[in-house]
């Protein structure tokens, strides 16, 4: 069981508040992602939870009893970090057995264990290696083996893939979304990434500088983004936005578009000279200036469609999917 | 280009023959010391038999017969034994603390530590002399363990410091939230890890401890006098008995220059060893 819930919880360092109350609740079971932009709150949102750095004021409860108070080692809780933060000096084996030998397991059990989750990860072949014998995956691995065999009551990850390659994350993305429908226990995962919001995700959090901007299911922050800077965040290519007369007429302050919202036509609402083309086969980005609407608009075609550089086109943004802002930024 | 390669050439040849020139400085009053320790009182005086002596092991017989060297030389052990170990006692939870949770004030006690180096000894000798003899603890092990650690005690926290600082906050944490309490993460990932550092800081420790001379020298008289007592109890201000003296000095510096020695290796394998960020 691990039902995480934050009351009220805040967060200064020194004069600065990085964290303004907020409250926030994780279900048992859900893997709930925290994301925004560097610097938003996100690690040390989490590491309030994980109990390293001690909440200014509010409450943090886990299975209904608060563990404001509780030092980490006692949370049950286990984190798997950006640097890894293997223990250099011990094997593989030693380096996934430890919390077991922490916690006075006999050392038959501890192998059983070890060699579970050694085989669950593909790490088999290397348990007898230091840490600095391994590639960068193989020691995530290490320290996704390390945070499993304690069984805890809910994971915790601070931007576990950032110093992965590109290839390698996706892979590590699908196995760690495949140890939470395996294991089904409570996961916190924390990035800047939003496509690794939106794949692994039950719940985004979105959160800029310590606000929690909205919660919701990766479709609801797709479809309906409660305010501008969510619209703006989650989607990629990034949401069009509309300022001015221009909005005005289609009932909004600003109005947001999606890249794959908007169909290249013969006429249609807008015109445009057509700029740089990504082509990536599958889908083609295409980004349209002199609209008079925006510096840029981007524009998803489906396959791989040429267009010249320069060649004027007409655009049509499909009306049901506007998103309209009024002043603050809010949905209308 | 050429400069470039005419400059590395020259640096070449000119910083070994530097080097060797320091270390030759340096190294003869200790080559002179035990050239010295070999020849008799009389011989040791005349400069015309600097490198051309009659070698005797007089004096260090005379030695183990007319004083104790063996009763100084473990008094000296003890107490720079137990310095040592009482100072890291105190000074790896205190670095360790100083290191993974600083606050606002962890530089200024720092600079504040060290900055006790800065009293002049001279100054407190005759208020330390007094108390310690009403306190009934002159010329005892204690005092001078005591005295050895408060002395070393700075310094070594300094090290500790920077050696504790090299190590990834990150690790420190993983071993939290695997359930490690605070002298489990002193025990099972400080200590293996900084465990170089750790040791450079306690040899160097134990030699200043066994070098020191001038609290050792006044605050005892026999009980726990120690290396650096025997000797200041053989200069004679005539300087009749240099041979005498120099073999009592070598025997002094002998056991803390063969445990250099041997540590060497040691030191500088453990300094390198396979630290992972
Ligand atoms: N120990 C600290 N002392 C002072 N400021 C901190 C500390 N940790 C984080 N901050 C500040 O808090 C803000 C949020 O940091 P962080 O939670 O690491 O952001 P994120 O993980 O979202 O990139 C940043 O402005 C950072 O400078
Ligand atoms: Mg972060």
């Amino acid at each position: 069981m691990g039902r995480i819930v934050l009351e009220n919880v805040q967060k200064t360092f020194g004069e600065a508040e990085v964290i303004p109350p907020l409250d926030l609740t994780i279900e048992d079971g859900e893997f709930a992602v925290f994301v925004g932009p560097s610097g938003c709150g996100k690690s040390t949102l989490l590491r309030l939870i994980a109990g390293l750095e001690e909440v200014t004021s509010g409450a943090i409860k886990i299975d209904g009893a608060d563990v404001t108070q509780v030092p980490p080692s006692k949370r049950g809780l286990a984190m798997v970090f950006q640097s890894y933060a293997l223990y250099p000096h011990m094997t593989v084996r030693k380096n996934i057995g430890f919390p077991l030998r922490m916690a006075k397991m006999e050392q038959a059990e501890i192998d059983a264990k070890v060699e579970q989750a050694a085989s669950v990860l593909n790490l088999k072949d290397y348990l007898d290696r230091k840490p600095g014998q391994l590639s960068g995956g193989q020691r995530q691995r290490v320290a996704i083996g390390r945070a499993i065999v304690r069984e805890p009551e809910a994971f915790l990850f601070d931007e576990p893939l950032s110093n992965l390659d590109a290839a390698l994350r996706v892979g590590m993305r699908m196995e760690i979304s495949e140890l939470h429908n395996k294991l089904n226990t409570t996961m916190i995962y924390v990035t800047h990434d939003q496509v690794e919001a939106m794949t692994m995700a039950n719940k985004i959090v979105v959160l800029q500088a310590g606000v929690i901007e909205q919660v919701g299911s990766p479709l609801e922050l797709y479809r309906t983004p409660r305010n501008r800077f969510v619209a703006g965040f989650i989607g990629s290519p990034k949401m069009n936005f509309i300022d001015g007369d221009a909005a005005e007429k289609l009932g909004g302050h600003s109005v947001g578009i999606r890249p794959e919202h908007i169909d290249v036509v013969e006429g249609g609402l807008w015109q445009g000279r057509v700029g740089v083309a990504e082509h990536l086969g599958s889908d083609t980005f295409f980004h349209v200036h002199d609209t008079g609407l925006a510096e840029t608009i981007t524009v998803r075609a489906i396959g791989d469609v040429s267009l010249r550089h320069g060649d004027t086109i007409g655009l049509s943004p499909r009306m049901d999917e506007l998103h309209r802002f009024d002043a603050k930024g809010l949905r209308i | 280009m050429a400069i470039v390669a005419q400059q590395t050439k020259l640096s070449k040849i000119l910083w070994p023959v530097l080097a060797w020139a320091v270390a030759l400085i340096i190294f003869f009053p200790i080559a002179y010391m035990v050239m010295t320790s070999f020849k008799t009182d009389a011989d040791a005086v005349k400069p015309e038999l600097l490198f051309t002596f009659t070698p005797t092991l007089e004096n260090y017989a005379n030695m183990t017969e007319n004083y104790d060297y063996w009763r100084f030389a473990s008094n000296s052990i003890i107490t720079s034994v137990a310095a040592t170990l009482f100072t890291l006692f105190v000074a790896i939870p205190c670095a360790y603390a100083m290191a993974f949770t600083p606050s606002r004030g962890t530089k200024d006690i720092l600079m504040w530590m060290l900055s006790t180096k800065m009293l002049p000894a001279a100054a407190v000798l005759y208020p330390m002399i007094y108390m310690t003899k009403a306190a009934g603890l002159y010329d005892t092990h204690f005092l001078i363990i005591m005295v050895l650690s408060l002395i070393n005690l700075p310094i070594v926290i300094w090290m500790l410091f920077t050696y504790f600082k090299d190590i990834p906050k990150d690790i420190i944490e993983a071993a939290k939230m695997d359930g490690v309490n605070t002298w489990g993460e002193v025990r099972e990932v400080l200590i293996p890890l900084a465990w170089g550092g750790i040791a450079s800081t306690a040899l160097l420790c134990f030699i200043f401890c066994w070098n020191e001379a001038y609290w050792t020298v006044r605050l005892t008289t026999t009980e726990a006098a120690t290396l650096s007592k025997l000797i200041e109890g053989n200069r004679a201000p005539e300087g009749l008995f240099f041979g005498r003296l120099s073999a009592v000095s070598t025997a002094a510096v002998g056991p803390i220059v063969v445990l250099g020695w041997f540590c060497q290796k040691q030191l500088v394998q453990g300094l390198t060893f396979g630290a992972v960020k």
